[in-house]
């Protein structure tokens, strides 16, 4: 396969937006941590994926770092003990996802001794074996830092041929957000030191690291970083332009090489792996410190909060306890959104805990998501055809999706929407178009279950039907069989009858049989 | 802290409908400028009859169909679709042309298609094709333009010709009302005359109609401001304006005494209004980026046909018109290729 230039040109993917950043706001103070909570909830499923096998009971004292559930596959990730304490209950929660729902946490007071569990340092990282790289980032229960949570075992080893490149993503194209921004100048480091571990984990014989061209001071310090840490010169820092969401994977894949990953397929079908800076930070400090994935840094920012500030958080911090350590927030906080403005989730609740993917707290007042107008109908203006960066066109999905034509909307390839949120964004008529496509792909999904689900009914129905038909064949085949005997039978007695008559017409005297 | 749950994005969105509609009404105040000033007051009272009439129909059918009359009424899609409607109109109309036209433009073409959003045809365009097929005599009254006429009528006389019919006696039709310079190319190249020789008519300005090629430079200017606002993408007028030029192009130069020039084109009847106000109209045009330069393109060799060969002087209505039929077609034909696929 001809291998893909990374980085060497950039290219511009259709659609987008130049948005205003918001970033500076929060990455003025220094990074912090907020006083520790009275209780962590820890969510026993932080990533995509089944959730562990949990090997810790209500009442188990454990020190920081402990696993507190077991993968058993790529897909599952352990969770971890972020401090010391005593497992105090496991309850259901509210969580962010679904959105105003609840899950299974394990609730954990902490004793503030800060005790550490057994560390399992491993100081060659360079002499140590591929596979070995990726069980330590497994047991280190790392998954996505970007927000999407994906096992990062399952993306450095699956059914792929060669991946020749890692992107590390350091492009957080939502406004507000600023985590990556701020953990790029203060641990330059650690990114370029997991990168080329995670590049030994994948075989890749480069590591691209993008970051957005308006992030200042980020260059300076990851070039030094490079300078110290990267004497073969695998690693390369390319400046991306801000347009939203160019930190998309697909976006960002499509920004470096102008190839786009299949509808039908992944980054790694083209030699490349994508992963967030994040992750490649949390992957040094699991890999040479042996310290499993416990803390990360989360935003506090937008117009409802006092202080907007960047804070190193313990996993399961609720995040009541961010925005007090943020200022608090005012009081008219009408929406709490984890993520960006564009995409982000809106949070049922404060009590809600910071998982392994959890970026940015966004508080926004009344008079940040006002609107002006009633939802109007759409007057087909084009511009969401314009801004959409998967080239699809929002307003024929909304229109099908409205009409319940949904094998429609799917035929218009709906589940390539990466709800982004730039069309509606821009839709003069205020229509909720994300939602309508989340709902979209919702309902598809469902009825793709129930189309398995009729897939089995209807193989149940026909090994059913065709038992019967084989019962039926059996039963008549026998029926046949005693026919045929009857019949026989009745041959038999009719020879009987025959013998019988003969008997009497020889008894009679008769002279007919005499010819026999 | 009461919080609220609503989906992403969370910030309002950046447009409206109201807002884009009120940017296309300034967009047209320099041309009605213009038209004032070559025409006199009849296109403000054109104006002003056709926006009463809209709203008027407006507000009934939303509540014949049920709906809420605030947000239709205050979203200006009545309201552009009159001034547009008024701008094609003879200054001195009678009163119920206004109201035929907007009969069709509001209650036919909009309401009865679903209002707002579900037309398939432009509304402006179908009045005015109502009352062009309805009334071709009084359609055709124009007034010459100022530099020709003996004297542009007064306000009170302006009023007083729309509501009555009548003009003052100081005026007469005959002395006041002129033949548009496409009226008088179609007929004088129907007479077998040159386009040179007809072109020495007065009323032909510098390279098109007098006074109006000056109205088409001043919509043009509207569009630009709207193309800068994106209010309207470049699609549509690039590909209507520039098909007119590459077609008239070559005609011209091949026979400049049969052929009128491409500016002559342009810059007489409708074209330049047409291709940034009424070919850009969002709900009956193409939303595909690829579909509005057919659609532009359409346009063009339809109104270039139709000035050619057709009954009426100006074919840019009907072009826009059969063109929106296309549209469900152009658009399935020139869907993006989605991402990755």
């Amino acid at each position: 396969m001809h291998e893909l230039d990374v980085g060497e040109q950039l290219y511009r993917f259709p659609g987008g937006l130049k948005l205003r950043h918001h970033k500076q706001i929060a990455c003025r103070d220094e990074l912090i941590r907020p006083d520790m909570p009275e209780a962590l909830y820890l969510p026993l499923q932080q990533h995509q994926g089944p959730a562990g096998e949990r090997v810790v009971d209500p009442g188990d004292r454990v020190l920081k770092g402990q696993p507190l559930t077991r993968a058993r596959h790529d897909r599952e990730v352990p969770v971890h003990a972020p401090t010391s304490g005593t497992i105090r209950a496991i309850k259901s929660w509210p969580v962010s996802w679904p959105p105003d729902s609840e899950a299974e946490c394990l609730v954990l007071e902490p004793d503030g001794q800060e005790i550490w569990f057994e560390t399992d340092a491993l100081t060659n990282w360079r002499e140590a074996e591929p596979a070995e790289l990726v069980e330590r980032i497994k047991s280190a229960g790392l998954a996505g830092l970007g927000g999407a949570m994906f096992p990062t075992a399952a993306k450095l080893r699956g059914d792929w041929p060669h991946v020749h490149t890692l992107i590390l993503n350091g492009s957080e194209c939502e406004p507000y957000i600023s985590c990556d921004e701020m953990l790029m100048r203060e641990r330059p480091d650690a990114i370029v030191e997991g990168g080329l571990i995670l590049a030994r984990a994948l075989g890749a014989r480069r590591v691209i690291v993008a970051i957005e061209d308006q992030m200042g001071a980020v260059e300076k310090s990851l070039s030094s970083a490079l300078a110290e840490h990267d004497p073969d010169g695998l690693c390369r820092i390319v400046e991306v332009t801000t347009i939203y969401p160019e930190g998309g994977e697909k976006q960002l894949v499509q920004v470096l090489t102008g190839a786009e990953v299949p509808h039908d397929g992944l980054p790694q079908h083209l030699g490349l792996a994508c992963l967030n800076v994040g992750t490649a930070a949390a992957t040094r400090d699991a890999v040479i410190d042996g310290k499993p994935l416990i803390e990360r840094i989360v935003t506090v920012s937008g117009p409802g909060v006092a202080h907007p500030r960047n804070l190193i958080t313990l996993l399961g911090t609720p995040v009541a306890d961010l925005l007090r350590a943020a200022g608090g927030a005012h009081d008219d906080t009408e929406r709490l959104v984890l993520g960006g403005p564009m995409s982000g989730l809106p949070l049922a609740s404060d009590r809600i805990p910071i998982a392994k993917g959890s970026n940015c707290i966004l508080v926004l007042r009344h008079q940040d998501t006002r609107r002006e107008q009633p939802v109007m109908p759409c007057i087909n203006c084009g511009e969401c055809v314009r801004v959409c960066p998967a080239s699809l066109l929002p307003q024929e999905l909304y229109k099908y999706l409205r009409a319940d034509e949904h094998d429609e909307a799917d035929s218009l390839n709906l589940f390539d929407c990466i709800e982004c949120g730039c069309c509606a964004h821009v839709c003069p008529s205020h229509i909720p178009l994300v939602d309508w496509y989340r709902h979209g792909k919702g309902v598809l999904r469902e009825r793709g279950i129930e189309d398995a689900r009729a897939q089995q009914a209807r193989l149940r129905f026909e090994a059913r039907e065709k038992r019967i038909a084989e019962e039926k064949q059996q039963r008549r085949r026998k029926r046949e069989q005693r026919e045929a005997r009857l019949q026989s039978g009745t041959e038999a007695r009719s020879e009987v009858q025959a013998a019988i008559e003969r008997a009497r017409s020889r008894a009679a005297g008769s002279d007919e049989d005499g010819d026999r | 802290m009461k919080l609220t749950l609503a989906g992403a994005p969370h910030f309002p969105p950046i447009n409206s409908v109201s807002g884009i509609m009120k940017q296309v009404l300034y967009a047209l105040i320099p041309a009605i400028a213009a038209h004032l000033w070559f025409f006199g007051f009849g296109i403000l009272l054109q104006i002003a009859l056709a926006v009463a009439f809209a709203l008027a129909l407006e507000a009934l059918m939303l509540r014949l169909r049920e709906r809420p009359l605030k947000p239709f009424l205050s979203d200006y899609s009545a309201v552009v679709t009159a001034v547009l409607f008024a701008l094609c109109m003879p200054p001195l109309a009678p009163w119920w042309i206004a109201l035929t036209g907007m009969l069709f433009a509001i209650v036919v073409a909009k309401h009865l298609y679903g209002g707002l959003g579900h037309n398939l045809f432009n509304p402006a365009m179908v009045g005015f094709a109502a009352v062009i097929v309805a009334f071709p005599l009084d359609m055709s009254q124009w007034l010459a333009p100022r530099q020709l006429s003996p004297g542009l009528p007064g306000l009170w006389q302006t009023v007083q010709a729309v509501f009555t019919g009548s003009l003052p006696e100081s005026l007469s039709w005959d002395t006041l009302s002129q033949a548009t310079p496409l009226d008088a190319l179609k007929t004088g190249v129907a007479e077998n005359r040159l386009v040179t020789e007809i072109r020495d008519a007065p009323i032909f300005g510098d390279f098109g109609g007098l006074g109006w090629e000056w109205i088409a430079n001043f919509y043009a200017l509207g569009g630009l401001w709207l193309l800068y606002r994106r209010v309207i993408s470049w699609h549509v007028p690039v590909a209507l304006l520039g098909t007119v030029i590459v077609v008239t192009v070559p005609m011209w130069l091949m026979g400049p005494d049969i052929n009128p020039s491409p500016l002559q084109h342009i810059f007489s009847g409708a074209l330049v209004m047409a291709a940034f106000f009424i070919a850009t109209d969002p709900v009956s045009g193409s939303s595909t980026m690829k579909g509005r330069l057919v659609f532009g393109v359409g346009v063009a060799i339809l109104t270039l046909a139709i000035r050619r060969f057709g009954g009426y002087p100006d074919g840019v209505a009907f072009a826009v018109l059969l063109m929106n039929m296309a549209v469900p077609l152009i658009d399935r034909l020139t869907r993006p290729r989605t991402y990755g696929h």
